[in-house]
């Protein structure tokens, strides 16, 4: 066993999850590749939102898979740092959002 | 940014024979990885053989004005391997005979050579449906002596194939050294003016685009579209084809994988993403290369791996394309780097 949880070598090993469930595996990967594939949204677009969810996901392997296929699409810098303050502005507002929460709590309990 | 070559800076990767073997030791020779011999048997298209010949591809030298960091050539202006004219000479004879209908000129910047205009005169007058000169673009501005390139080119009417990593200026002066964007995008300019990549133009200027990195080049006709409107609304240029070329893992791009620990998920990449239909169409298959001086090669990266063609015919002087016809093709790891995806090429993609 590794001695750390993760291992950047294992995004490599992916698609060996369906050794352990054929169907499940493939139905996955199947879904996954006509997910990203060209639609309404662009597959530029799509990999964009991919990398902000990778970040509020905070999966490594995403961020990494996600980083390289905006460089080979030719997505600068700049864009994807934009689309991980989307992503950021998201996890924040949803922080926040709960405040009202805390609020109405407050104001139920208080005289 | 790189400013000598790796062979100015002597550096063990200068020698073709170090990264022959690096590229088939480590995760090649554990088995970790199939070396590409063994992946071509798989699908039975091993040995690699010549189908019709197409392209007649010569290297007028390894002199170059740019250092770019990938390049696997290893040029730069302290490369002085350069074609004499008598080599252009036997040269000249082949082109008059070949079956081949492109001639393709590269280097370095084929455009150094001093006997490079009378060799594109001489060389124009066989009558080649297609001529090409590879040209690095920023040469067109580095001394007033090339300023009249974009019309000399016209007048011979040759096919201007040129490389732009990025439509933005950190992308490509990161690769290909400072300034070079700016001078790039007003030789781009000066093309269009003289009539070069407008639509429906006889006089073709095509892009060629490599990845900025150690990453495989996304889809070419998408990456053609997103250059076409970047160039098209911030500088008003156009420009008929973009090719996009897989860098492959030698010379300075080796030197630059090893170097930043990229190698081992370039090569992953690379064999994973291997397609048996871009074996088929890989273009050595049609294509021979010439060296600068007159080595005959299965194609420019042989060449810079110093792996001559597997014929009785090596050298232009003896040049004979039905016995070169017969060779086997040489292969090794770096040719992953022409098959994976839609394949690579000199004339882009090929699946």
């Amino acid at each position: 066993m590794a001695k750390t949880y993760y291992d950047p070598a294992d995004l490599r090993k992916f698609g060996s999850i369906t050794e352990w469930n054929e169907e499940l595996g493939n139905k996955f990967f199947d879904y996954y590749g006509k997910v990203f594939e060209e639609g309404t949204l662009t597959a530029r677009e799509k990999s964009l939102i991919a990398l902000a969810v990778a970040h509020t996901e905070q999966c490594p392997y995403c961020i990494d898979a996600y980083t390289k296929d905006g460089l080979q699409r030719g997505i600068t810098k700049e864009e994807m740092m934009e689309a991980v303050h989307v992503g950021a502005a998201i996890k924040g507002g949803a922080t926040l959002v709960h405040g009202v929460q805390m609020m109405n709590k407050v104001n139920k309990l208080e005289m | 940014m790189a400013t000598k070559s790796l062979h100015k800076r002597e550096n063990e990767l200068a020698q073709a024979q170090k990264q022959l073997d690096f590229l088939s030791n480590g995760i090649f020779k554990n088995g970790e990885l199939p070396t590409f011999k063994e992946k071509i048997a798989e699908t039975k298209q091993f040995p690699l053989t010549p189908k019709k010949l197409e392209i007649l591809q010569l290297n007028l030298g390894y002199m170059c004005n740019q250092v770019c960091e990938h390049c696997h050539v290893d040029a730069g202006p302290d490369r002085k391997e350069i074609m004499t004219k008598e080599t252009m000479q036997q040269c000249l004879e082949v082109i008059k005979n070949t079956k081949a209908h492109t001639l393709d000129l590269t280097g370095g910047a084929p455009e150094m050579n001093s006997n490079f205009r009378w060799f594109v005169e001489e060389a124009s007058k066989a009558g080649i449906q297609d001529f090409i000169v590879r040209s690095n673009l920023t040469i067109i501005r580095a001394n007033k002596k090339y300023y009249d390139l974009p019309e000399f080119f016209k007048k011979h009417n040759i096919h201007v194939i040129s490389s732009m990593p990025h439509w933005t200026p950190g992308k490509t002066d990161k690769q290909r050294g400072k300034g070079v964007f700016n001078a790039s995008i007003k030789a781009l300019q000066e093309l269009n003016a003289v009539g070069y990549g407008m639509p429906g133009s006889n006089l073709r200027l095509d892009l060629v685009y490599n990845p900025s990195g150690a990453f495989l080049p996304g889809d070419q006709k998408a990456l053609e579209n997103e250059f076409k409107k970047a160039l098209q609304d911030n500088f008003n240029i156009q420009f008929h084809n973009l090719f996009a070329i897989t860098n492959l893992p030698i010379s300075r791009f080796l030197d630059y994988l090893i170097a930043s620990d990229n190698y081992e998920d370039y090569m992953y990449a690379l064999v994973e993403a291997y397609n048996p239909v871009a074996v088929a169409n890989v273009m050595c298959t049609n294509t021979l290369s010439v060296s600068w001086d007159g080595w005959l090669y299965d194609c420019d990266f042989n060449q810079m791996l110093e792996l001559k063609v597997a014929s009785k015919i090596q050298h232009i002087s003896d040049y004979n394309e039905e016995l070169l016809q017969q060779r086997n093709i040489i292969i090794s790891q770096h040719c992953y780097g022409c098959t994976a995806g839609a394949g690579s090429s000199c004339q882009g993609t090929v699946a």
